[in-house]
């Protein structure tokens, strides 16, 4: 393989990585958008969304198309409990309580599943699994493509939603002042609810699509949120494109810098990115902050 | 109920309320400064560590507790307040030293860390802090000429000033009524133990100290509303940026005390569940409280060390029943104990918001006002969440 090639490579790897870390920085710029909450469980969640899917296609031995709808159905449904149950409760008490009482549900999560399933590690086969698409004297990944196809799909529908429909003009506006939301007539805690929902169900998708690209998953899977939160900061927290786009970034920072640096480097080279971004331009390419006018 | 009325300005100068906080405190002092008479070693050895997480609790209570910033890297200044005081005591600086130094390697680079990010408010800071405590995970075992990468640190023992009921020294000064006054190797569990305590009253006290001082209440001004803070003429930037390197000063102080604890420093020693366990504590213990973060360390290690028994006492009283296997393979399931926290966690921040010393401080209340206590004195305001975005 010549140089081009590997750079070519290189680089789809990064996207598809970067995809992934796009949608679970999706999954918890959702709930910021909507309830002004940072969930730190979110790869959690996506942890669990691959769960069910092993447990319903390997487990059950469903047709994996019905597996997988089935499993972000059941997803939704987890995330909206999940809120009802605890989150709600957390409302109005300092943003610091809720990421603790996030990680918190993190670590039970990360110990509930493996005990629930009684497997360390799962894999289940996907329609994409060891494929390869042939483009213009390229092999590629389909796996790695289905991921980067299904996350475009996923975040125009997700943009669509906030920007067109009664519902997710509803969500922002809870978002910008519940008070007010509530006075409007917005069913302020169903729609929170509902947000939770959906981003279980974000999560839910992106385990499934982490599948085919990890071929093996285990519970601490979930630790590459810490990457996804980097990725939503530099594109600027709180903004849906921004999050796609420092995914990738950071999606893409790792994979060149895992091949031209020393092993071992690449997630240092994450974080000081990271870190830079802060300190040159803090709110993001995608700027969502603003002072407030007293 | 004790009303304390105020009759001179001194009173508000004082370190205590009234002398009935003084002697409750000085009971809890002079009960530590006998525990090792009483208890074996491994019980020190236990003390030893809820001292020093005390201690590291207390630091993190300053950034998090009084000033408001959640920080996810504390781990990260326990570590190098470890590593820099094992480096320095290996190439022969004096203990009285080294320990401060670790510290304020600590303090400065938590000030290197706030300049940039303590700009930014709540999440952003978390995540910042984050990452460094991963960056400085990844540094430690990358830079194997001072940290020994992953094959670890030895820490060295310096001779130590000690006093024992026996005569276990290698050089004995001299022995008052049954007590010997020598030089030890700081080997000894008792002998740090007792240096544990004389950081943790330190530590006590700039806090306390801090909380009286005008730079303390502009921290807390900070916590409760920075626009209001700033309109009251509070710099954010600059008192955010001291609470931070205070707070990393103080959790640097408690890592050198660590280094002696666990004597053979690894990276692994300081990942990211040390800086949830130090949050744990706080919110345990009681956010914003000094003795907080005492009573959620003593929570922590009592449950760290009662969870293994738990796992022992089923294995063996459940082990060859049928329908108790689920019950067995629950204990021992790997993730338990990070589990048991996190469900902690949950439900101390729902149900017990004010932690072990809120619940101290309404049970008290309770006796005190008997039988006028009403629920509502500690109720929490009914509150909404207001756009952070727009700050």
């Amino acid at each position: 393989m010549d140089s081009v090639q590997i750079y070519i490579s290189l680089f789809v790897n990064g996207l598809a990585l970067g995809c992934i870390y796009g949608l679970i920085a999706l999954g918890f710029v959702l709930i910021y958008k909507a309830t002004e909450m940072v969930n730190f469980a979110q790869g959690d969640l996506m942890m669990v969304g691959a769960f069910i899917a092993f447990g319903l296609i390997a487990g059950f031995g469903l047709n994996f198309w019905l597996g997988f709808l089935l499993t972000v159905v059941l997803m939704i449904i987890f995330g909206f409990l999940l809120d009802v149950v605890v989150i709600r409760r957390l409302i109005g008490q300092p943003q610091f309580s809720i990421v603790m009482a996030t990680i918190g549900i993190g670590y039970v999560l990360r110990f509930v599943m493996p005990y629930a399933f009684n497997v360390e590690q799962i894999a289940f086969l996907t329609p994409f699994t060891g494929k390869a698409v042939q483009v213009a004297a390229m092999t590629l990944d389909a796996g790695k493509l289905a991921a980067v196809v299904g996350t475009l799909v996923l975040c125009a529908g997700l943009y669509m939603f906030f920007q067109r429909t009664r519902i997710g003009v509803a969500m922002q506006a809870a978002s910008q002042n519940q008070l007010a939301a509530y006075y409007m007539g917005i069913p302020v805690a169903l729609i929170f609810s509902l947000i939770w929902g959906i981003s279980a169900g974000v999560a839910a998708i992106t385990g499934v699509m982490m599948m085919p690209i990890a071929n093996v998953m285990d519970p601490s899977i979930g630790f590459i949120a810490i990457k996804a939160f980097a990725g939503a900061v530099v594109g600027g927290f709180g903004s849906i494109p921004g999050a796609l786009v420092g995914g990738i970034i950071i999606g893409l920072v790792e994979q060149f810098s895992d091949y031209l640096l020393a092993p071992g480097y690449k997630d240092i080279m994450v974080f000081s990115v990271l870190l830079a971004v802060m300190v040159v331009r803090p709110e993001g390419i995608f700027s969502q902050m603003g002072r407030k006018k007293v | 109920m004790r009303f304390v009325f105020k009759t001179r300005y001194e009173q508000d100068l004082r370190l205590w309320r009234h002398n009935g906080d003084l002697i409750g405190y000085g009971i809890f002092l002079a009960a530590l400064l006998a525990l090792p008479i009483f208890a074996g070693v491994y019980y020190v050895g236990e003390a030893n560590l809820w001292l020093i997480y005390s201690i590291a609790a207390m630091g993190l209570m300053i950034a998090v507790g009084f000033t408001g910033m959640a920080s996810l890297g504390h781990s990260a200044f326990l570590g190098i307040g470890a590593y820099t005081h094992a480096y320095l005591l290996q190439n022969g600086v004096p203990f009285l030293v080294s320990l401060p130094l670790g510290g304020l390697l600590a303090g400065a680079i938590g000030v290197a860390v706030g300049l940039p990010t303590l700009r930014m408010h709540g999440i952003y800071l978390a995540i910042a802090t984050l990452a460094v405590a991963l960056i400085t995970q990844e540094v430690m075992s990358k830079w194997s000429s001072v940290t020994g990468g992953f094959d670890g640190l030895p820490v060295a023992a310096p001779d130590f000033l000690s006093i024992q009921p026996e005569a276990m020294y290698q050089g004995e000064w001299f022995s008052v009524g049954g007590l010997h006054v020598g030089w030890v190797e700081l080997w000894s569990p008792v002998s740090l133990y007792y240096i544990c305590i004389a950081v943790l009253v330190l530590a006590a006290l700039i806090a306390r100290n801090l909380l009286r001082s005008p730079t303390g209440r502009a921290f807390v001004a900070i916590r409760d509303s920075e626009i209001s803070a700033q309109s009251m003429g509070i710099h954010l930037a600059y008192y955010k940026t001291t609470a931070f390197g205070i707070s990393a000063f103080v959790t640097g102080l408690a890592g050198g005390l660590f280094a002696h604890q666990i004597s053979h420093l690894a990276p692994d020693a300081f990942n990211i569940f040390i800086s949830i366990e130090l949050l744990l504590i706080c919110v345990v213990g009681g956010i914003g409280t000094i003795q907080g973060a005492v009573l959620g360390a003593a929570f922590l290690i009592m449950l760290r060390s009662f969870i293994p028994i738990m796992r022992d006492e089923v294995t063996a009283g459940a082990g060859g029943v049928e329908f108790l296997a689920g019950l067995v393979r629950f204990v021992n399931s790997p993730g338990l104990e990070a589990a048991i926290f996190g469900a902690l966690l949950v439900l101390f921040i729902i149900f017990e918001p004010m932690g072990l010393y809120g619940r101290w401080l309404k049970v008290k209340t309770y006796f005190d006002l008997f039988p006028l206590y009403k629920k509502s004195t500690f109720a929490r305001q009914k509150s909404y969440v207001k756009t952070e975005r727009l700050r």
